[in-house]
């Protein structure tokens, strides 16, 4: 922990500080297109345009001669688009499905783009290893000067490009969010949703080139994907997912970016790759998304599984009672009960505490005791019961000797409208076995 | 706003320019759908030959064929959403594109992606974002008659619930609700009937009817033969070409029933297939 903490002190606001931003910009630039190509199962994509954009580089750079950024982004946007085009093309005129078109498209962009890319090595610094891994550290040491501040060149690069993707994003809102829900509509509607694609394809490549000199093309996709696969998790609302995939994108270079200080000396090793570690935060979001996401999370869906069996037992709990009564036993033990529900310790103890709660039964001794308000609600339970008996075998023709099962999972699915409608069909009061179907009690 | 006024199909006191189609003299000159010579291909192979119908204004038409027999091609190429080879097609006398806003399109429901994170009344608002126009926010009148569309095919309670937790009939009403909210006089249904329980059925059909008795025109992809006499006052019956379609009670019949899916096409299936791989006979 202490080295943890001593590592952290060597924090310094001029330099971390500019690695962070940079970072933040580059989360958040991604995240949002990123949303869409999640949305629309393209995630694929995301990689795609990350390698095929290195030809559009190339020939930029063969262009101009410059690195300058501008004819880059021109390059890449233009390669960007391309891809969606030909990964389009091959899967129709190939007849291959969209993924083996895209593994065609964009090995192939990347290999031409490698060949362009060692062609201008000679005359200039076009690193391909700086353009897959990215280089976030060196960020602060290759600065530009702006109304007299010394500001890394990358920020505002990534500044612009990531309100560029919010503008579109808001302005285009409405047609992004048709054109990739429903294109066919879309296009009925005159909102052309192909153009809509192109656009977003743009929108990558561009936040891709942007992102390479801090995270690299092979980390902008984690950056891309990953942050909009988590807010999906978490949200069931098209502007929330792109809110959240925001705020993931830059909690996670926050994160990653401490971590690559602070976690690594624990081991005994100086600081890690910055760019790795915002991945991996990311990473570590999503699979917290997918386990305690408040409604698919798999917690919260065991959650809701073990409250529902909870609440199955307790209303089979109070029929017992219930049945108890009618056979002249006031009260019942809690152990006989606990071995016909067929339940263990700790559920039980659940299923009665729980009862006590909603005041529906009492402790009695060892004994367990219905209170009015409980007796209500079994009465209610035993006459869903024994009114789908009667329904299943007298409307449905099933067997009297096999209705109580299905009676058994039914009665806990019917409320007082449905069992109204039963009673219609039951108009003797009693059940196959006999038994008569207590009257509707008030309040459950 | 679209003006949705209806043509008067009935009144018969049209001015006599207007009174022959720009499609020809075979055409009907007021009818809300006219197709001339219309081909459809995918991938060269064609689909759909020599399509020459007209449907009348008002009418609830179903559209029937066997699997395969193109009748989901058919509405989508008069959308032009499939690329149609040769032909013309007319929207109350104008070509789609300048008549797009009296169209409402119902596709197949397992068109999109039901996981998408919208609500039902997310769904039906998009029916209005042609009329918003690009760059404009969803204002508070769209999303009131959203809901009011959503009441009428009675799923007002679940407009807030996200769509994959709507079942199969509530999303197809859904979809039936955004084509409402259109405002449209013809409407495109891909099988509104597949895989709902009965009551849906039932509620889609009383739409329909509602829809005709406004004026308006439906014409519906449908597949259950039972039903066609009792739903559809207009029937159009394909297997890749247009076997017969008119009234119901004069087409619907045993003869052209055996046509439409006797299986009596192989040389138009056969030839089509050669067409495909591009080699002569």
């Amino acid at each position: 922990m202490s080295r943890m903490l001593e590592a952290l002190s060597t924090w310094e606001w001029s330099l971390d500080g500019w690695i962070v931003l940079a970072g933040v910009l580059c989360g958040v630039a991604a995240a949002l297109p990123g949303c869409f190509l999640v949305l629309r199962r393209m995630s694929l994509m995301g990689d795609a345009i990350s390698h095929a954009v290195l030809p559009g580089l190339a020939a930029a750079f063969f262009l101009t001669g410059s690195r300058a950024s501008l004819p880059m982004f021109i390059g890449a946007a233009v390669v960007g688009v391309l891809t969606a085009v030909f990964v389009e093309w091959v899967s129709r005129f190939g007849k291959v499905d969209e993924g083996a078109s895209m593994g065609v498209v964009f090995t192939t962009l990347f290999a031409l783009g490698l060949v362009m890319i060692v062609q201008a090595a000679d005359s200039v610094d076009l690193d391909p290893g700086c353009v897959l891994y990215g280089a976030i550290e060196l960020t602060p040491l290759d600065t530009v000067s702006i109304a007299g501040l010394d500001i890394p060149r990358v920020v505002p690069i990534l500044g612009a490009v990531t309100l560029i993707n919010i503008v579109f994003i808001v302005l285009f809102y409405k047609e992004l969010k048709i054109s990739s829900f429903d294109p066919a509509l879309a296009t009925s509607l005159g909102i052309n949703a192909r153009l809509m694609n192109y656009l977003l394809m743009g929108m990558v490549a561009v936040t891709v080139v942007a992102s390479f000199e801090s995270v690299g093309n092979i980390l902008v996709v984690a950056m891309l994907v990953v942050p909009g696969a988590a807010a999906h998790m978490l949200t069931d609302r098209l502007w929330v997912m792109l809110l959240l995939a925001g705020i993931i994108g830059a909690a996670s270079a926050i994160l990653g970016h401490i971590s690559a200080i602070a976690i690594p000396p624990l081991f005994g090793y100086q600081s890690t790759n910055t760019a790795g570690m915002m991945a991996l935060c990311a990473g570590a979001i999503l699979a917290l998304a997918v386990l305690f996401g408040p409604r698919y999370g798999l917690v919260s869906r065991a959650i809701n599984k073990w409250r529902l069996s909870m609440s199955i037992a307790s209303d089979d709990l109070l029929a017992l009672l219930a049945r108890g009564e009618e056979n002249g036993y006031a009260s019942l033990p809690t152990a006989r009960l606990q071995s016909q529900l067929r339940l263990r310790a700790f559920s039980m103890r659940s299923v009665v505490r729980r009862l006590i709660a909603l005041k529906s039964i009492i402790p009695l001794g060892t004994d367990l005791q219905l209170t009015e308000k409980g007796r209500g609600s079994a009465k209610n339970l035993l006459r869903s019961h024994r009114l789908w008996e009667s329904y299943l075998s007298d409307q449905m023709g099933v067997r009297p000797d096999h209705v109580h099962a299905s009676a058994e999972r039914l009665e806990h699915v019917t409320d007082q409208q449905m069992r109204e409608e039963l009673a219609q069909s039951a108009p003797d009061g009693t059940d196959p076995h006999g038994h008569r179907v207590p009257e509707e009690s008030e309040g459950e | 706003m679209s003006e949705s006024k209806a043509p008067a199909a009935t009144s018969g006191q049209a001015a006599t320019s207007a009174n022959v189609s720009p499609l020809g003299s075979e055409h009907l000159p007021d009818a809300a759908l006219s197709i001339h010579d219309m081909t459809v291909a995918y991938h060269r192979k064609p689909v759909l030959w020599d399509v020459d119908i007209d449907v009348p204004a008002g009418k609830l038409c179903g559209i029937i064929g066997p699997n395969g027999a193109g009748k989901s091609t058919l509405i989508k190429a008069v959308m032009n959403l499939v690329p149609r080879v040769s032909g013309k097609v007319l929207i109350f006398g104008k070509p789609y594109e300048q008549n797009r806003h009296r169209v409402g399109y119902v596709p197949q429901r397992e068109s999109v992606d039901w996981d998408f994170p919208v609500s039902a009344l997310d769904v039906v608002c998009m029916g209005c974002y042609g009329r918003i126009g690009w760059l404009k926010p969803v204002s508070q009148k769209y999303r009131k008659l959203a809901m009011e569309a959503l009441e009428r095919v009675g799923l007002a309670d679940l407009a807030k619930r996200q769509i994959s937790q709507l079942s199969g009939g509530q999303q197809q009403r859904t979809f039936l609700a955004r084509a409402l909210v259109q405002n449209a006089d013809l409407y495109l249904m891909d099988e509104p009937f597949a895989a709902v329980d009965a009551a849906t059925e039932r509620a889609i059909v009383e739409v329909l009817r509602e829809l005709r008795a406004n004026g308006k025109t439906v014409l519906v992809v449908h597949h259950d033969l039972q039903t066609v006499q009792e739903y559809f006052d207009h029937v159009i019956m394909i297997n890749m070409r247009i076997v017969a379609h008119g009234a119901t009670e004069q087409v619907f019949t045993p003869e052209n029933l055996q046509k439409t899916y006797g299986g009596k096409l192989t040389l138009l299936a056969e030839a089509a297939h050669a067409l495909a791989a591009g080699k002569r006979k």
